[in-house]
């Protein structure tokens, strides 16, 4: 089963939009390899008291259901109707104009029509006909609906786990009919039955239980901590001692967990750690809130809520003013536009103000936590910190937008402002591919594994597309990005697409401009690789 | 199949208005009695299929953002793609509602050379929609001539707007070609482009056919095979006064045009073309987005079980105390 996926990029690259003669209804899904996660393992699923778990693989005739699976999916379906208006809306009112069709990254860069976001919908749009409209009982397939059988099931997990959740189709539909609405809704009713995939749920219960996605213990959080900082005291002379657990601290800072774990989201981290330590401020991590991504986003609405608790309950019990926010795409999507609503009302904090400037940010007045983007493009709008942004003039950088900050928050202008600051060669891709149009990663929504490297790859065709386009025009060599998932699947998506292109964090880039009291001269990047013009000297 | 039953369906309602009048003189039936009944369905279905969205609540504010967020002062914010206010929600629906915004920024996605991918822009959807819809409205606008009497003078404004050309006699009016041609054309791309095909139910084609049938008979009746106007406006008149009245020598192909209307009333509240009320309803869109500054409250929010900062505590607390972070219970 398990074979390397070594398809080249010009095999890859040869895509064909002409969908296949017979209809999309008579086509059984079919579980292309590399293109699909494996099954949730039952030890994740009963670690969050999920139902039916149990170890099972998608490519097996038998998925192990509960004999009243149909009745259980469908009540969950009539349950979600009766609670979201969205849902019952974006199952009635799609007129099928198509707009949205050549919206969708994993459709463009494979051509598989059901990854039209229009036919995704129709999946679980055909069952809802069958079973809650009128039309589609009497009428049956000429109104469009069809029966859930196994079959149904089996593509909606399919197709329900190669979608990002990154709204981009919404932007160009008339209604707003969003479908990472739909897809989460869908993956919701496909948990009922414990048909998660494990690179969702083992990330759930490692947060639930040891506090982050990773399974980071809090001894191993300090001591991969301690890695970089040493970096830092060999690249600036500057020892830093962050606090962990710490009562009475201004400021509660959660980052996610994948910037203390794997390159370059590290050395994002340490650019976190190099600006709080040079600014002075007042400011704990948290070893129980070390997470501020959200895989339960992925899994179901309830799940979600369960893991985002840990960042209000923390804190309140470290008695912190306000909370600040790291790089991170969904973490924002939830932070901005779900936290305050499941977990909320933080009224035990106060509302935000930049210890450094006195601004007070009145856009998180409820919420109480902002993003770090905002925080820094007021630091340097008040010119508070020293920048030398020549030390970036070996990399020439181009910005990608992460999907759900884009489109399920807006923030687009303060990391720009951010970056224009530090570093001298910015340029940006095309139009059509930034901002609220911006292409996903392809690997968002928990579909970052490895098993479905084909997907991932195909999936991140658009936006290696456009990398690619800034690469041969101006000579781009660094993709900067405010998303912890962005950073560990760009890098792969950049080694296959664009392989001279590298990934970094916006604070990385902070980090190596910040000019730092006491600091000794810099030669090296926070990846110790020399500056230019610096190497030689040595 | 997926065309041509649409297709037959809506030609068999033709001939059933058809013959009905003229072998079975069933005016009574086709004039007065399905457009009661087809108006009560409207309006009723409309009224349901909108309280029944309403009953759902809104859980969460998801607005789809496209434009830069409201933050520091110094940032200028897209007040419409991404509003913070009541005002900017507006702004952005009547974008979306009249203009169809999201429509104009509609492009195209084509594999050029050398495995790169282009975007073109692509705007006639939008230009066939925006047809279709105005010209329909003014179409509707001008058929209330034949319910009131005297005739209000917007009314002479518009049909003299609309027939501005002074083609023909009687005049022609634009917009009653352009909604066949609009509906032509949006059938058409239904058909050409492979994916809009690929994904076209019969619930699709249904009701493009059946506007082709209301328009051409329409057109018909004015330009070709006239019916007697003075007749066609007392039974109007007689419908809205609820004193019913089937005058003598009103053409055959007048019933026709009223049937299909009629079948679209009744169609209308079951079936996708309630996009008409349910974009004003969609969370995407109308939301303002603000979810930082005021609290949003779901009605069904309900306590969760979560796993306690003590639980943890109690999981890991040798090793906190070990490397030296801060622990609630000593032991």
């Amino acid at each position: 089963m398990s074979s390397k996926f070594t398809a080249k990029p010009d095999e890859l690259s040869k895509i064909d939009y002409t969908p296949p003669g017979k209809r999309w209804m008579d086509t059984p899904v079919e579980f292309k390899e590399h293109t699909f996660c494996w099954g949730a393992r039952g030890k994740n699923l009963s670690a969050v008291e999920f139902p039916n778990a149990r170890d099972w693989s998608p490519v097996e005739e038998d998925w192990k259901l509960p004999e009243n699976w149909q009745e259980i999916f469908l009540e969950g379906m009539k349950e979600r109707l009766d609670k979201y208006r969205s849902f019952r809306l974006f199952m009635d009112i799609c007129v099928r104009c198509g707009a949205c069709a050549d919206k969708c990254h994993f459709f463009i860069g494979g051509g598989d029509p059901k990854n039209m976001p229009v036919l995704r919908g129709e999946l679980l749009r055909s069952v809802y006909r069958k079973y809650f409209t009128a039309s589609g009982r009497m009428l049956g397939r000429a109104a469009g609906a069809r029966e859930l059988t196994l079959d149904v099931l089996k593509e909606l997990w399919y197709y329900y786990f190669q979608c990002t959740e990154c709204r981009r189709c919404s932007v160009f539909c008339p209604y707003g009919i969003d479908q990472a609405e739909i897809t989460m809704i869908g993956r919701e009713l496909l948990n009922l039955l414990g048909l998660n995939t494990d690179w969702i749920a083992g990330p759930v219960a490692n947060c639930y239980r040891v506090g982050n996605h990773i399974g980071l213990e809090p001894h191993t959080i300090k001591s991969s901590m301690e890695f970089f900082l040493d970096d830092i005291e060999t690249i600036t002379g500057i020892k830093i001692e962050p606090s962990f657990n710490r009562k009475g601290a201004e400021i509660l800072f959660i980052a996610p967990s994948g910037d203390l774990f794997a390159d370059p989201g590290t050395y994002t981290a340490m650019g976190y750690l190099m600006l709080f330590h040079e600014l002075g401020i007042d400011y704990t991590w948290s070893t129980y809130a070390s997470e501020g991504g959200n895989f339960g986003l992925f899994t179901s609405n309830e799940m979600a809520k369960r893991l985002n608790a840990k960042i209000y309950t923390e804190a309140k019990r470290l008695g912190v003013k306000w909370i600040l926010g790291g790089e991170c795409g969904h973490m924002w999507r939830v932070l901005h536009q779900y936290m305050d609503t499941w977990n909320g009302p933080a009224d035990f904090l106060e509302v935000p103000v930049s210890p450094i400037t006195g601004t007070r940010f009145e856009n998180a007045k409820s919420t109480k936590m902002i993003h770090i983007a905002e925080f820094t493009a007021d630091l340097i709008k008040h010119r508070k910190l020293k920048i030398d942004p020549s030390r970036n003039d070996h990399l020439s950088v181009t910005w990608h937008d992460s999907c759900n900050t884009a489109r399920g928050m807006g923030i687009l202008e303060e990391p720009r402002y951010v970056l224009r600051n530090v570093c001298n060669n910015f340029y940006e891709m095309p139009e059509n591919t930034i901002k609220e149009k911006t292409f996903c990663c392809g690997s968002g929504a928990g579909l970052n594994a490895s098993e479905n490297m084909e997907l991932r790859m195909r999936g991140g065709f658009p936006r290696a597309n456009a990398v690619k386009y800034v690469r041969d025009t101006h000579g781009v060599n660094m993709l900067a990005t405010i998303c912890a998932i962005d950073r560990v699947a760009l890098k792969s998506l950049m080694e296959y697409w664009v392989p001279d292109v590298e990934v970094a964090g916006l604070h990385e880039l902070v980090g190596n401009a910040l000019v730092m009291k006491g600091e000794k001269e810099r030669t090296l990047d926070l990846r110790l690789e020399p500056l230019r013009g610096k190497a030689t000297e040595e | 199949m997926k065309i041509l039953f649409p297709f037959f369906a809506v030609i068999a309602l033709v001939l059933l208005a058809y013959t009905g009048v003229k072998i079975a003189n069933l005016q009574l039936l086709f004039g007065v009695v399905t457009p009661y009944i087809a108006i009560a369905l409207f309006i009723l279905g409309f009224i349901y299929r909108v309280v029944t969205w309403g009953r759902s609540p809104v859980p969460f504010r998801i607005p789809t953002t496209r434009g830069q967020q409201k933050s520091l002062p110094w940032i200028k914010q897209d007040k419409l793609g991404n509003p913070s206010s009541t005002i900017g929600v507006i702004g952005r629906m009547f974008l979306e509602v009249f203009f169809f915004r999201p429509l104009f920024m509609n492009m195209k996605t084509e594999m050029a050379s050398e495995n790169r991918v282009v975007y073109g822009s692509d705007k006639w959807l939008w230009l066939a929609g925006l047809a279709f819809h105005y010209s329909f409205l003014i179409v509707v606008i001008r058929h209330i001539e034949f319910f009131v009497q005297p005739v209000p003078f917007y009314l002479d404004f518009l049909k003299s707007i609309d027939g501005f050309f002074e083609i023909g006699v009687p005049r022609l009016f634009m917009t009653g070609v352009l909604l066949l041609v609009s509906t032509i054309y949006l059938f058409l791309r239904r058909v050409y482009i492979p994916q809009v095909r690929y994904i076209s139910l019969v619930a699709d084609y249904f009701p493009l056919f059946l506007l082709m049938g209301i328009a051409s008979t329409g057109i018909f009746m004015r330009y070709f095979f006239p019916v007697d106007l003075v007749s066609v406006k007392m039974l109007a008149l007689g419908l809205v006064s609820f004193n019913p009245v089937i005058p003598e020598g009103i053409g055959a192909i007048f019933y026709v045009h009223v049937f299909l209307v009629s079948i679209l009333l009744a169609y209308f509240p079951f079936s996708k073309l309630m996009h008409m009320g349910g974009v004003f309803l969609s969370p995407t869109l109308n939301m303002v987005n603000n979810s930082r500054i005021i609290r949003h409250i779901n009605p069904w929010n309900y306590p969760v079980h979560v796993h306690t900062y003590e639980e943890y505590e109690n999981d890991f607390r040798e090793k906190m105390i070990e490397a030296g972070i801060p622990v609630e219970k000593k032991e």
